[in-house]
Parts: C-alpha cells; structure tokens; sequence
C-alpha cells in the first residue's frame, strides 16, 4: 500500500469533485439548484476530449468544455428562472439531455487518445518533505488550479462585493431585490458560472486526470457526488475541497486494498477474492450517502443550513395593504 | 416578476383537455427533429435513420413483439413512477430496484429456494415474481425512510443506490453464480421462465419467433391496479391531496410520513418487478446488462405520460420502440438524446398549460 | 413639541390625490398626505385601510393610477425603488429585509455602488458606527444579525435608510415587534433624528405610543382619509380609538343572552415556542362553551397563530387542551378532527385547499373516510359529487360546476367552500383564523351569518380575527391576546371598543380607565369628532362613486406576473350597484347589521 500514490491519487480525482463542486456551490448560494451536473460533466468531457482530439490543442478543448457546460446550463435557467419549472425535475431533464447530447456527439472518440494537459513540479513547494511529493510533484496543472480555486472562490464569496450579493440573493432574495440588486440576473449569471464548471470538471477526467472518452463511464456518477458534497460540505469551500479529497483517497484506497495479500496482519480477503473489488467499488456511492445522512443532521444542529431561498423561484412583490 | 420586455403571462382560465396530451405529442415531434438536425451536424442521414427505426420497430411482427418486449419494464417502471411523481416524491432509483428485484428474483433459482425439478411451474413464477416485488420494495424503503423522518434528497440518495445494485449484482454474477467464468448465471431452467408466445408455435406457427411474455399481464394488470388506486381508492386520493399541497394534507390529517414510506415501497415492488420479468421472460439468466437504462426511461415515460396509467403504457411502445431502433444504429446514444431533448421539452411546455402569453403595452401595467 | 410654521415652509413630502386601485379593491381613494421637515406624522388605520399601500407609493414599489408626489415641492414620478431612494425616502418595513448571516455592515452595503469589488470591511464598519452615533444608535456593525435583538435589528433597518442619505424616514409599524423598552428607545431616537430635520411616518396600531412620539396625525379607513394633519394635542386615546375604527359606544348587542351551555373546550396552561424557538404563547387559560362565539382580539402577532396551532393539533404545546372531556394537546390533527373539531385556516390558499384539484376533492378532504363517500377501499366519486353539489348550492359557492379547480375560485368563494366542508360536518367546535380577511362585502356578510346560525345551533365557536367590528358584531366575549398571553375576557356589551383597543395595545384588563357611563361625556366629544369625519367621508363618497364605474372595467381577472397568489387577495371586482352599498355611511352599515332590522336612518342615540 504504497500511502503517497494514494494520496497523489486522491487529489487528482478529488480535484474533478472540487471544480464541479464549487461550480454548483456557487450556483446554489444564489437559490438555484441545479441536478444536471452530471449531464454537463459529461458534455464538458465529450467536448473537451473532442475539440482537444480534433484540433490537438488540449486548451482549446477546456475552453470547449466549459462553454458546453455554460451552455448548457443556461437552458435550466431559462426553464427554473423565466418559467418557473420546478429546479428538481428541470436539473434531471438537463441530466438526460446532457448525457444524450455527450453520447450522441462523442461518437466515434470511444478509446482515443488525446492531448492531456501538461503535468508540473512546483519547484519550492515540491521539496517539502512528505508534503511536497504527495501535492506538488508531477501533477498535471487542473490539481494545482484547484488548490488555488478554493482560496480564490472563498474570497469571492465572503470578501467582496458581487460575493455579497450573491449571498444575499440565495437568502434573502426579497432584502436584495428592495435594495436594487437583480434577483433574476444574478441567478441566470451563476447557474451559467456553475455550469461552465461542471463542463471544465468533465474535461477534468477526459483530457487530464483520467484521459481518455468512455461514453457515460467517463463519468459515471461523479456529478452527482459533487451535488452531494455541496451539501455535505455546507456550501463552503474549503469543507467542498476538504470532502473532493477526502473522497478520492478512500476511492483509490478502496481499490489498492486488493493488492496486499496482507493486511493488517491478517489474510488480506479482497486478495484472494477478486470478487469483492466491486464492494470496494461501492464505497463512494455508499459514502455519499452517509454523508448525506450525517450532513442533514448535524445542519439541524448548527445555524448553517443551505442557502435560505434554496429551490424556490423568485416572485416581486406581496401585495400588503 | 419583471421580464425585460413588455410580456404579460396571464393565469391561464382553463386549458382545453386536450391541451396536456397535445403538448406531449408535440415535445416528442419536435425532439426528433432537433435530434435530426443535431445528427445532421454529425455528418449520418437523419432521414435514413428515422425510416430505420420505423421500419425495426414496426415492419414486421416480429419487430412489434420485440417493440412490445423492450416496453414491458418501461411500463412497469413507468406506473410505479407515476405513482410516486404524483405525490412529488422524486424516485430515481427504479434502476437500483429494478436490479434488486432481478437479484432475488434469481435467487429463487440459484440457491435454490426451492426445489426447482418438482415446483409446478406456476407456483416458481410467483415466487419469483413476489420476490421481485419484494426486493424493490425493500430496496425503496431506504430512500423513502430517509425521505420521510429525515428529508434527505431522495434524489441523490436513490441515484447512489442505482450504482450500489448493479455493483451487487455483479459480484455475485462474476463470483458465486458465475457460469463456468462467464459474467453471467447458468441459463434458467424452463420452469422459471416466463411464458412467452413463441411457445405456443407449435400449434400456431405464426407466433414462432415472437418473444412476448407473460410479463405483459403483470404490465397490464398493474396498470389496472394503479388506475384503480389513484382514480378510484381512498388512498389514491390521499396521495394526489399530499403530492398537491402537503400542508393542507397535514391539516386534513393525513399522515404524510406513512404515506411517503408507502408509495415509495410500492414504487420500488414495481421496478422490481420489471427485474424478475426480464430476468425471467426475456434473457432466463442473470447478467450484467439486463437493463438499457430502463430506470431512467421510465422516469421519462412517466413524464411525458403525465402520470396517466393508460398513457403510459402507450408510451412506453413508443419509447420501446425507440430502445429496440437503436439498438443497430450509430450513433447509440441517440435515443438517450431524444428522450432527453423530450422531457426537457416536456417541462418547458408546461409553462403554456399554466399561462398565456399576453403583449400589453406598458403604460397599462399597472392597471 | 413646536413645529416649524407650516405656512412658510415647503413640505417635505406632499401627497395629493392618490389612486390606487389593484384587481377588485380600492386600495388608495384619493389619499392626501403632507409632511414637514422635522416632523414626525403619525399615520393611523385598521389593517386593510391602505395606510401600507400608501407609504408603498411613496417608496416607489407600486405606481398609483392618478394623484401627484411632490418631495421638497419638486414633482416626482417614482419607477422603482431606486427612484424613491434617490430622492432621499427609505422605509423600514415591519418584516425586516435583512440577511440574518451576514453582519451589520453587510447588510447596509448591498445595493450600493461603494463598495466597488474588494468588501473592506473595516473601513466600512467605522463609517457605519459613525453614522449611528451621530443618532445616538447603539450597534455594533461587526455583529450578525441573528445575533441581535429584535431592536437592534430595527436599528440596522433604520442605518440602512440613514446611510443612504434618507430625509424621509417610513417606519411601518415599527413598536409591533419591539418590547416596552426597545420601544422607548427606538422613539428617542425617533425624536433625534426628527430634531435633525429628517421627517419620518409613522405607521401604528399602537395609540399610546402614537400619543407619545407623533406631533401630527393622519387617519385612513378602508382607502380613504379620515382625518387629516391633526395636532395631537387635542386627542385623547379614546377618541383616537374611534378615529381608528369609526365607532361609538352603541353597541351593547344582547350577545351574552344565549345562556352559555356546557364547557366544550378548556386550555389550561399552554404554552408554546413560534417557528424561532421564541415564547409564543405564555401559560394561556381559556374556556369555551356551547352555543358561544369566544372572540380573540389582538394585532397579527401576538400568539394568535400559535394558539390556533396548538389547538387544531399543528404546533407542539405544554399545558392541557381539554375537548369535551379529552386532551387534544400535541395529539396529531386526525384526532382533533375526529373528535368534531373543525378548522377554518388563516391560510385560505397555502393551508385550507388543494389548488389543483376540484370543488368535490376540496370538499370531502376531512371525510373522504365516512360513508357515503367512503365504500371499503374505494371513493366513491359519484357520491362525493352528489355531496358537493349539494352543499355548492346549500353556501351558494359560484363556481362553473363541482370540477373546477379551487384555484379559481376567488376569496369569497374558496372561504365558502371551506365553511361548507367544515362546517357540514356538524362539528362540536370550530376555530375560525381570519375568516373573512380579504373578502368583499357581500362574502363578509354571508361568512359571518353563517357562523351566526352555527352559533344557534349550539356549536361552540373560536374566532381570532383582526377586525374589531367583526368581534365585536359576532362575539359572545371576547379574549385580547398581547404578547402570547390573555390580557383580559370580557363581555362585550359591557365593554366599549375603546377600552379593548386599548387592550391590544397593552393595558391590561385591570389598567383600564373606568367605563364611561353610556353616553356619557367623552363620547360626546368621541361623536363630534366622529361628525365631523363623516362630513369628509360622504363628500369622497361622491368622487370615488364617479371613478368607481369607470375603473371597473379594466382588466378584468388579469394578474400581474409579480402577484404572489397566496396572499389573500380580494378578487370580486364590486358592480357600481353593489358599489354604491359600500359607500352608505360605514356607520350606518354595521349598525343596520348589529340591530338588525328595527335600525332606522337617524336612530342613533
């Protein structure tokens, strides 16, 4: 159980989780939940693998992606904002489609290969001892923009002011909406935000981390768990990048337990039955869903809750006399 | 709302009946074309392919009985999510209930539970049958309690069991069932498989070939059953109160825990359902692809059905007409973009059922 | 307090002639309202007498149909809210528009240009700090705001308008939410800024802080102007109460003949938390009987929601509820309705009906599990028709036939669908919230005779309304609720409507200056004054009879995208026939109602 590929592991996979997870974090602070995360993680890996495959320019595959995603996403705002559809049902729709949509114009990319983005070693930072070789040897340049993406998306929220706003609109729409804000531009601008994330999340695995066009495996559930980890993670950053990395290690950990034929000390059982890796398989979706559990209960707890106006449109006006 | 242009949405007074069905058809009409264009853009020949599904659909007998096949778990995913839409419990998870109901279903042949040589045949089906249902429905209590004491999504949370069944099923189709190191269980015995028309080719050679089976009847009369629970029963009402305004429920005195739990499960014995039929009437085994996403088509028929029981079974032959085309054709995930581009549509044509479209001048706004 | 001279000063805020009008209710009748620098104006009325909508003008939310809005004598045409705030008029409203998670600070940055992109905080706090000490305000901008008092988050309110560079301060309601203390704090400052030139209105139920703060005094009842610029000097609280509500001492109706029967219904001890954790109701003690209508009185807020809750089985409780022998507290509500309790919710839209099912669904919602509609597992729809129809024609609902939708229905005939479904089942006692809030008229009346005749049959009868005239008209006793607790249960035709006015808004039942002896001196002086408004009443009678007419017929049934359809909204656009009743004498009407038939014109002593 080699520990440091483990944790190298970790964040890589765990830096897909954190982009679209903040991508929909953002999107939710402004009352706006959007499910079709997987749809448009899918979309932004079909398209960033293809634009980067077609044009051998993995950059232009990224901004491929997160245009598709921003795309995309723009069609849940118009139908949950403008129309007043129910977000839930609206983001499952955007799942199909996005999935349909992937599928249909992945065609043909099914084991290709393509340009990856270019991999790193911070000079300083790298010969920290343990630190270094585990977070900033060798990993492609996506891990080190999430390390930054946490700090700077925290700032954003919390030290400036559009970053107030869109506080303020995912609480207390009505309060930003008297004092002038633009309730309905606000929300069409981070849904989009939230999706062209989600796209740069599925190029992510497609051009980066786990290259390479699959159809729907490509994926295979991730955006989910990113929609589970916003909730898990309180809307917050850093908890979102915390739980992103923390998710990638048990992965990979759950995977590297079948190699040992001893652990622990004792007869390694995923060794010497192979069959049991799917139960290791399982340990994301059976995770999110305890942290689902555990994140429900302990928000009643505490004051932190999700965004107050989570999940309802937004109308002008009670008519009190 | 404030929209930037001068557009009035007037409350609409009433929408003529055939207004819903009208909307679905046309949502459907249009997705096709959208996909056409969408696959025009990929360089294949839209009209080539669209005169390709009908004719794999509905050229032959055959054909429609394959049709009539692929449509049996559509149904029977779509009237369980019917049910459960219309008390706005959103469950994703058929897929997961769906392999579950498959799981125990074959269970009753691979432990064995029974002795398979001497069973009649009729009494195996129904065990696996209620097998089937009972492992959806267990399956769908998860959600549904945690729904129901705690309010989790219940969204996501089915969404993950769906992975966590098929990787079930897969252990066991890879270990211990596992056929001479295939992925995949021994063939069935005949007696715990579904009856279906091409048994009877003997006496009527027409039916030679057609693999219709007796699945159909559960589709059918659980059609029936749903029919008469929401359009006849007390308790058919009790969930159209919940799912239209649950505070009002609340103050009539209903239990909305109980009835949460409830539906859930008898969504979920539905899906499950569908597992044992397709396990048992159509591949007599059990194996690591036995579903073509029906879960989530299912979700989608339900929709566009606007969760009438006989609707959804007319759409579902749509639909199963749709998985069975493209089966052969490229490119594969067409029929996932045109179910997508259809429910999509679908919600965005609601808001005309809801309101119509009026230009008024702005000086008048404030009248 | 002395105030500049009117004569030579340009108003700070001048109101002519203001017409509002939305779907089926004239919220504004040609309004007129004046303020000075360095004034504070009180602006007094009944809920629903348009004072709110009024001030709504002037802020700019809602644009009126016709009149004119002068500030500093400068003619403005208000388009939005930023119009208003740019001419120097900011409102605190009594729901607070406030981020409860983010700081002081915060909050009173939104909306601003100022900050541009980095939120330096600390730069920001002293200014704001700054700015509360040049009005004496106590705050600490670096706290959140669910850390602060209800006071202290008023305070926020009013730093917001002030830094802002607001002359024209709007308070709606502002001592409803606050305690004793915070009140007398909150007018203080009031006072400050008045003597720093702001001017500021006063929106109030509460008549003796009206008294305490106000130097002027403007009266709104049912859209229109009652009385108007009063020195305040010459009002006493009492005729300031019939100011408000328009009456005398005449209404010692018999109500307490009916021998009360049996004890029905028994609180002892309740008490309970609101939806913030916070005390609601406090150690409540209540009994009621047979045959009685028990009216609760009291401004929206005081516990009366909860106490319906607790009742109705909707709210967790401490203390007892005895119905007819069985404790109904904390049960869940299927026993409580079983046991012949029905509920007529405040929530007509968002509580009491499914919207999108039909009249029949509506009807048999409590007992679609009784024959003749319950068969074994089935309902039986033709039965359930049968019954709706019947009780369709019996409460006289207009709707096109059982089938339609309870959505579109309007107020008056979704509330009749409600009594009829509650009230058929022939219940043992039933809780009316607000029942005729919102209703024209002529759906008043049929709701209140309604309730009357249940009354004669023996049900026992719990009606919390914010009307006073409807208590009073319909209530056997009735019971103020002030701050989660029963400040005192009266008899009504032993108590005027003053001294309960005077209840809601505090003084406690044992406080309260002696009765007047019938007509005695102080309702002289009550009836001059209410002459005298009468005399103003019938001439806008004449004008709004014209424009009534001609403003009907617009837009019809229309509705503005920005409606939010589960506020109860009055939807009957009154016919100039029927019009013309609203504009009897408003005295005249409900006396005609209370003495029934022997009222004659020119009957009153």
């Amino acid at each position: 159980m080699n520990w440091i590929e483990i944790f190298r592991s970790g964040l890589s996979t765990g830096t897909v989780l954190l982009i679209a997870a903040i991508g929909e974090i953002l999107t939710e602070r402004s009352g706006v939940q959007n499910l079709g995360v997987e749809g448009m993680m899918l979309v932004g890996a079909m398209a960033g693998f293809k634009v980067a495959f077609q044009t051998g320019n993995v950059w232009l595959g990224l901004l491929a992606a997160i245009v598709a995603g921003g795309l995309l996403s723009l069609a849940h705002a118009l139908v949950t904002i403008h129309f007043q559809a129910d977000q839930t049902v609206s983001g499952l729709s955007l799942t199909f489609l996005g999935t349909g949509l992937a599928l249909v114009l992945g065609e043909g990319l099914t084991g290709q290969t393509g340009p990856i983005v270019p991999r790193a070693t911070i000079p300083l930072l790298s010969k920290i001892p343990y630190l270094g070789p585990i977070a900033f040897t060798n990993h492609n340049l996506l891990v080190y923009f999430g390390y930054l993406l946490v700090p700077i998306t925290w700032y954003f929220i919390h030290k400036t002011k559009p970053g107030l706003h869109l506080r303020a609109v995912g609480e207390n729409p009505a309060a930003a909406d008297t004092l002038g804000v633009n309730i309905y531009r606000t929300r069409y601008l981070y849904t989009f935000i939230g999706g062209c994330f989600a796209g740069l999340a599925g190029a992510a695995i497609s051009v980066a981390i786990a290259p390479g066009w699959y159809s729907n495996l490509t994926v295979n559930g991730q955006g989910w768990i990113a929609v589970a980890l916003v909730i898990f993670a309180h809307w917050d950053p850093w908890r979102a990048a915390l739980g992103g990395y923390l998710f990638g290690v048990l992965r990979r950990f759950s995977l590297d337990l079948q190699g040992p034929r001893m652990l622990f000390g004792i007869a390694n059982p995923f060794f010497f039955n192979t069959n049991l890796v799917f139960f290791l398989q399982m340990a994301p979706y059976i995770l999110t869903i305890i942290a689902l559990i555990w994140g429900s209960s302990s928000a009643r707890k505490k004051r932190i809750g999700a965004p107050a106006a989570l999940g309802n449109p937004y109308q002008r006006g009670e008519r009190g006399l | 709302m404030k929209i930037p242009y001068p557009v009035f949405l007037k409350r609409a007074e009433d929408y003529p009946k055939w207004l819903p069905a009208a909307t679905s058809v046309a949502a459907v009409l249009l997705a096709f074309i959208i996909s056409g264009i969408i696959l025009k853009a990929t360089g294949a020949n839209p009209i080539k392919v669209y005169s390709y599904f009908i004719k794999a659909s509905f050229g032959s007998w055959g054909a429609f009985s394959d049709v009539i096949v692929k449509a049996i778990p559509l149904m029977l995913i779509g009237l369980g999510c019917s049910l459960a839409f219309r008390m706005r419990l959103w469950n994703i998870g058929a897929e997961g209930q769906f392999f579950v109901g498959a799981f125990l279903a074959t269970a009753v042949v691979m432990v064995p539970l029974v002795d398979l040589d001497t069973t009649p045949r009729w009494a195996v089906l129904s065990l696996m049958a209620a097998l089937g249902m009972l492992g959806g429905a267990i399956y769908a209590f998860i959600a549904g309690y945690l729904k129901a004491k705690l309010n989790i999504n219940e969204i996501i949370i089915t969404l993950m069991l769906n992975y966590i069944a098929v990787l079930w099923n897969n252990y066991w189709i890879f270990g211990k069932w596992s056929e001479s190191g295939f992925q995949m269980t021994k063939v069935f015995p005949k007696n715990a498989w579904l009856p279906r028309l091409a048994d009877l080719a003997g006496k009527f050679p027409f039916f030679s070939g057609m693999t219709v089976h007796a699945g159909i009847f559960f589709a059918l009369a659980a059609a029936i059953i749903v029919y008469l629970i929401i359009y006849r029963s007390k308790w058919g009402y009790k969930i159209t109160l919940i799912g239209d305004n649950p505070r009002a429920a609340r103050y009539a005195g209903i239990n909305i825990t109980a009835n949460t739990i409830l539906v859930f499960m008898i969504s979920g014995a539905l899906a499950g359902l569908a597992g044992m039929t397709e396990v048992s009437g159509v591949v007599h085994r059990l194996q690591e692809r036995i579903s073509t996403s029906y879960g989530f088509s299912g979700v989608i028929v339900a929709w566009l059905a606007k969760l009438n029981p006989f609707a959804v079974i007319v759409v579902s032959i749509l639909f199963g007409a749709l998985l069975v085309a493209s089966r052969e054709i490229q490119p594969s995930g067409l029929s996932f973009l045109i179910q997508g581009i259809t429910l999509f549509l679908v919600i965005s044509s609601d808001v005309l059922l809801k309101y119509e479209i009026k230009w008024v001048r702005p000086a008048q706004e404030t009248a | 307090m002395t105030i500049p001279e009117e004569k030579n000063t340009i108003p700070a805020v001048e109101m002519q002639d203001i017409v509002l009008r939305f779907p089926g209710v004239l919220a504004n009748d040609h309004v007129n309202f004046t303020m000075y620098p360095g004034e504070i104006h009180a602006l007094l009325g009944e809920n629903g007498a348009g004072k709110s909508t009024l001030m709504n003008v002037l802020t700019g939310l809602y644009k009126p149909q016709s009149g004119e809005v002068r500030i500093h004598g400068k003619l403005v045409n208000f388009n939005s809210p930023k119009d208003a705030i740019a001419n120097g008029i900011g409102m605190v409203h009594q729901h607070f528009m406030l981020v409860e998670n983010q700081t002081v600070t915060e909050n009173i940055l939104i909306g601003l240009d100022n900050p541009r992109f980095a939120l330096n905080l600390k730069r920001y706090d002293k200014q704001v700090s700054d700015l509360a000490e040049q009005f004496g305000i106590h705050i600490d901008p670096t706290a959140k705001i669910w850390q602060l008092s209800v006071g202290e988050q008023q305070r926020v309110e009013i730093l917001k308008i002030l830094y802002r560079g607001a002359n024209i301060l709007i308070m709606d309601e502002p001592t409803a939410v606050l305690a004793p203390q915070e009140a007398d704090e909150l007018i203080a400052t009031l006072k400050g800024m008045a003597a720093q030139g702001k001017s500021i209105a006063f929106i109030s139920h509460k008549l003796n802080e009206v008294k305490q703060v106000a130097d002027k005094l403007t009266v709104l009842r049912r859209g229109r102007v009652t009385a108007e610029r009063m020195d305040l000097q010459n009002f006493t609280r009492e005729s300031l109460a019939s100011l408000m509500v328009g009456r005398e001492v005449i209404f010692n109706l018999h109500k307490c003949d009916q021998a009360a029967g049996p004890e029905v219904l028994r609180l002892e001890d309740v008490s309970a938390l609101n939806n913030k954790n916070l005390p609601a109701l406090r150690n409540v003690d209540l009994e009621l009987h047979e045959g009685e209508i028990l009216g609760i009185a009291g401004v929206a807020g005081n516990g009366q929601s909860e106490l319906v809750e607790t009742i109705t089985g909707l709210r967790p409780c401490s203390g007892r509820i005895w119905l007819e022998g069985r404790d109904i507290a904390n049960r869940p509500p299927s026993f409580s309705i079983s046991q012949g309790l029905a509920h007529i919710p405040e929530d007509r839209i968002g509580v009491g009906s499914a919207p999108n099912l039909s009249l029949t669904s509506n009807i048999i919602m409590k007992r679609f599990d009784q024959k003749p509609v319950s068969q074994k597992w089935q309902l039986n729809y033709m039965a359930a028709d049968k019954l709706a129809g019947g009780l369709k024609t019996e409460y006289d609902i207009q709707a096109p036939s059982v089938q339609t939708q309870a959505r579109k229905l309007s107020g008056g005939n979704l509330q009749k669908l409600i009594l009829a479904r509650e009230l058929s089942s022939t219940p043992r006692m039933v809780v009316a919230m607000q029942p005729t809030r919102g209703l024209d008229v002529g759906a008043i009346e049929s709701v209140q005779q309604l309730l009357l005749n249940q009354r004669a049959q023996g049900t026992a009868i719990l009606l919390v309304s914010e009307d006073l005239d409807e208590l009073l008209s319909l209530s056997d006793r009735i019971a103020v609720m002030y701050e989660g607790q029963i400040v005192g249960t009266v008899c009504t035709g032993e108590f005027d409507i003053n001294q309960i006015g005077l209840m809601m808004t505090g003084t406690s039942l044992g406080d309260l200056p002696a009765k007047t002896s019938g007509v005695g001196t102080s309702n002289e002086r009550a009836v001059s004054d209410f002459d005298g408004v009468l005399e103003q009443l019938h001439h806008q009678d004449q004008a709004a009879q014209a424009d009534q007419t001609h403003q009907a017929e617009r837009f019809p049934g229309s509705v503005m995208l920005d409606e939010d359809q589960t506020q109860a909204a009055p939807e009957e656009i009154p016919s100039p026939l029927e019009g013309s009743e609203l504009n009897v004498s408003e005295k005249e009407r409900v006396l005609r109602k209370v003495l029934g038939q022997n009222y004659k014109q020119g009957d009153e002593e």
